[in-house]
């Protein structure tokens, strides 16, 4: 079956990056709807669509909207969270180098709903030349009427601009990606008080995901009832994951909410299989950051359940047997690949990006990466597996901002699930430094 | 600040040609009233293209740009990652070495690198040509391995990759000495 494709329908049109092609295949219909509505029925619409933010944390973007707070004579803005560097996330990269435009009407619509009259995307200063694709959109937008003062006669200004970063995966968190934007290290803030409220140099304002913003002129066009619709339960609409690891065909796949995992990994539509005839041995569903699932738990629950790509499914079972779609950042492990040199890099991921304001994130992440590195490397004790569990224990939930959740979590999940394989390595390290875990598809009986 | 830093005065006097004083103004103006130090990110990468490096002279030039305290460009530049506060080689090499790029081979692929020029990581080759740095994701896992060079995202890349792309930026740095 062929999945219903919403962002990506018309990404293999020839000129969709540019303003004829893009306008001639439906582009800014929805301004055109939109300024005729009120902002309060377009956060309605959304409401009703059960879109959920798609940078993460999936928190119903029509809510969200309506907490932004207005008070009188005070701008407000949206801001569009382009910094994805979430390790396996590279979705908005896609959507925003070959449809640009897709962002732009998007930002329109949002912006109009939300009453801000400037916006801004930041975007991570790796990708400079999108910021160039960007630019170019935005001054094709300018040209045709779409932005600027009066926008198509309706009354409303907006100006749109591009702030690209510098290199920093923290600023991805909504209140570091404000400190960023206004010149500053991108250190996170203290909540409350929440953006809605006080955000950009003291204004209310919104963050959202380059995809969750590229989805609202969708869902202003067929209507948020029909875009309910479409996927399972409270997963609704359609999701990008960007897929990588051992598979046959890396790559960005629009998925309608709920088809299996199975069917994802497996048919060509999408990831095409394992790679060069191996088996799986892992996955991460949702970008680095949430629990690394083993082979027997990705394509069925742990009350055998076929496993579906929505929030819901991929939760199932919580952190004991389940995981999170997270940002969509889907990374598949084959049988080649060692889960104590996983954890390992990704912990030194974590221990870079951390921006050292909370001790227990600063300290516990170059800790976790210490521990990580001797076992890898021959050294361990069998005490620093626990060592590491209580380490990532004592960082969850004690920061300002969830980065050192997000350190801790799959360090935890690692050792939930593949402690074994880290037994190993710690007992026959000599064995370890030449091969792979040969045991790894004897997996243990999941406990609660 | 290293005091190496400090002593280089390799960009005494710098300033920005007219077209990037253009681009600079236009920069600051994507700001509200008095909020314009927001153009500073964009406008250090502008200062690291030109100059090569971001010394404490570009630092401050840029600090008298925006009409703000040097320490407050100090501070930012030291945040971020894409800045180099050392001299480096004509062609950084920004490899990535995050889990999934070692899923595709990253760190062989650095190895190889390595070898080649006959440097560690963090070193630049004998002729100033290249610097071999590891950074983290950057949003191609799926085109792995990959480094950046400058603006360009190089994807995909083998050993016969990256000889030919070394080779060519040899020939391209000759011919322009
Ligand atoms: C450490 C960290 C990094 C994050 N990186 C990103 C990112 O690169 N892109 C993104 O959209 N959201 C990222 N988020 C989530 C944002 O804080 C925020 O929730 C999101 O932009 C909201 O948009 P949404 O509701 O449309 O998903 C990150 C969060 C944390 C804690
Ligand atoms: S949790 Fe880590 S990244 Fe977040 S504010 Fe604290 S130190 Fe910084
Ligand atoms: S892990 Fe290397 S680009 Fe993402």
């Amino acid at each position: 079956m062929a999945g219903k494709k919403i962002l990506l329908a018309n990404d293999h049109v020839e000129g969709i990056r540019y303003y004829d092609a893009y306008r001639k295949h439906g582009g800014y219909t929805s301004v055109e709807k939109a300024l005729k509505m009120t902002s309060d029925d377009i956060v309605e619409e959304v409401k009703k669509s059960g879109l959920r933010g798609r940078g993460g944390a999936g928190f119903p973007t029509g809510m969200k909207w309506s907490f932004l707070a207005k008070p009188e004579g005070v701008p407000r803005y949206l801001l569009c969270n382009a910094d994805e560097s979430e390790p396996g996330t590279f979705k908005d990269r896609y959507l925003m180098e070959y449809m640009p435009h897709s962002l732009v009407e998007g930002m329109i619509v949002s912006s109009f709903a939300l009453g801000a009259n400037t916006s801004y995307i930041y975007i991570r200063g790796e990708y400079m030349w999108i910021v160039s694709i960007l630019e170019e959109a935005i001054a094709e937008a300018y040209k045709n009427g779409w932005l600027g003062k009066n926008i198509q006669g309706s009354g409303y200004d907006l100006d749109l601009y591009v702030t690209p970063g510098a290199g920093a995966y923290i600023c991805g968190e909504e209140t570091a990606l404000i400190e960023s934007l206004e010149g500053k290290r991108g250190n996170p803030r203290m909540k409350p008080p929440f953006p809605a409220i006080k955000g950009l140099w003291g204004c209310p304002t919104v963050v959202n995901n380059v995809e969750t913003i590229a989805t609202v002129p969708h869902i202003i066009n067929m209507g948020g009832d029909a875009y309910a619709g479409i996927g399972v339960g409270r997963s609704t609409g359609t999701k990008l994951i960007s897929a990588c690891g051992n598979i046959r065909k890396p790559g960005v796949y629009e998925i309608e909410m709920g088809i299996s995992v199975e069917e994802f990994i497996y048919s060509d539509e999408y990831c095409g299989g394992i790679a060069d005839g191996k088996k799986l041995k892992a996955m991460i569903a949702g970008g680095s950051s949430v629990p690394i699932l083993p082979h027997n738990l990705i394509t069925k629950t742990a009350a055998g359940e076929p496993r579906l790509m929505t929030y819901e499914s991929l939760a199932d079972g919580g952190f004991i047997s389940g995981t999170m779609l997270g940002s969509g950042g889907f990374i598949i492990y084959d049988e080649d690949q060692c889960i104590v040199h996983n954890t390992y890099t990704l912990a030194r991921f974590y221990h870079h990006e951390s921006c050292g304001q909370c001790s227990p994130c600063r300290e516990g992440t170059g800790w976790m990466e210490k521990v990580l590195h001797r076992i890898e490397n021959g050294h361990g004790k069998m005490s620093d597996i626990d060592l590491l569990v209580d380490v990532a224990k004592k960082i969850e939930g004690n920061t300002i901002c969830p980065l050192g959740d997000a350190a801790a979590w799959p360090v935890a999940a690692a050792i939930r699930h593949f402690r074994d394989e880290f037994e190993w390595h710690i007992q026959e390290p000599e064995a370890a430094q030449r091969g792979n875990y040969p045991h790894w598809e004897n997996r243990p009986e999941v406990v609660a | 600040m290293e005091s190496s830093i400090k002593n280089n005065p390799a960009h005494v006097g710098c300033t920005f040609s007219a077209d990037r004083l253009t681009e600079v103004d236009r920069l600051m103006k994507q700001y509200p009233e008095g909020k314009h130090k927001s153009a500073i990110l964009r406008i250090l990468h502008m200062g690291q293209k030109d100059f090569g490096w971001l010394s404490v002279e570009v630092m401050d030039y840029v600090a008298s740009l925006l009409n703000i305290q040097p320490i407050e460009v100090y501070e930012v530049a030291t945040f971020y990652s894409m800045y180099h506060l050392k001299p480096v080689g004509k062609y950084v090499f920004e490899f990535c070495q995050t889990g999934p790029c070692c899923t595709r081979g990253a760190e062989k692929t650095i190895d190889y690198i390595k070898n080649k020029l006959n440097i560690e990581v963090g070193g630049t080759s004998a002729d100033g040509l290249f610097t071999l740095k590891t950074v983290e994701c950057l949003g191609a896992c799926g085109y792995a391995p990959m480094m950046q060079v400058g603006d360009v995202f190089f994807e995909h890349l083998n050993e016969e990759k990256i000889d030919t792309l070394i080779e060519n930026w040899r020939k391209e740095a000759a011919s322009k000495n």
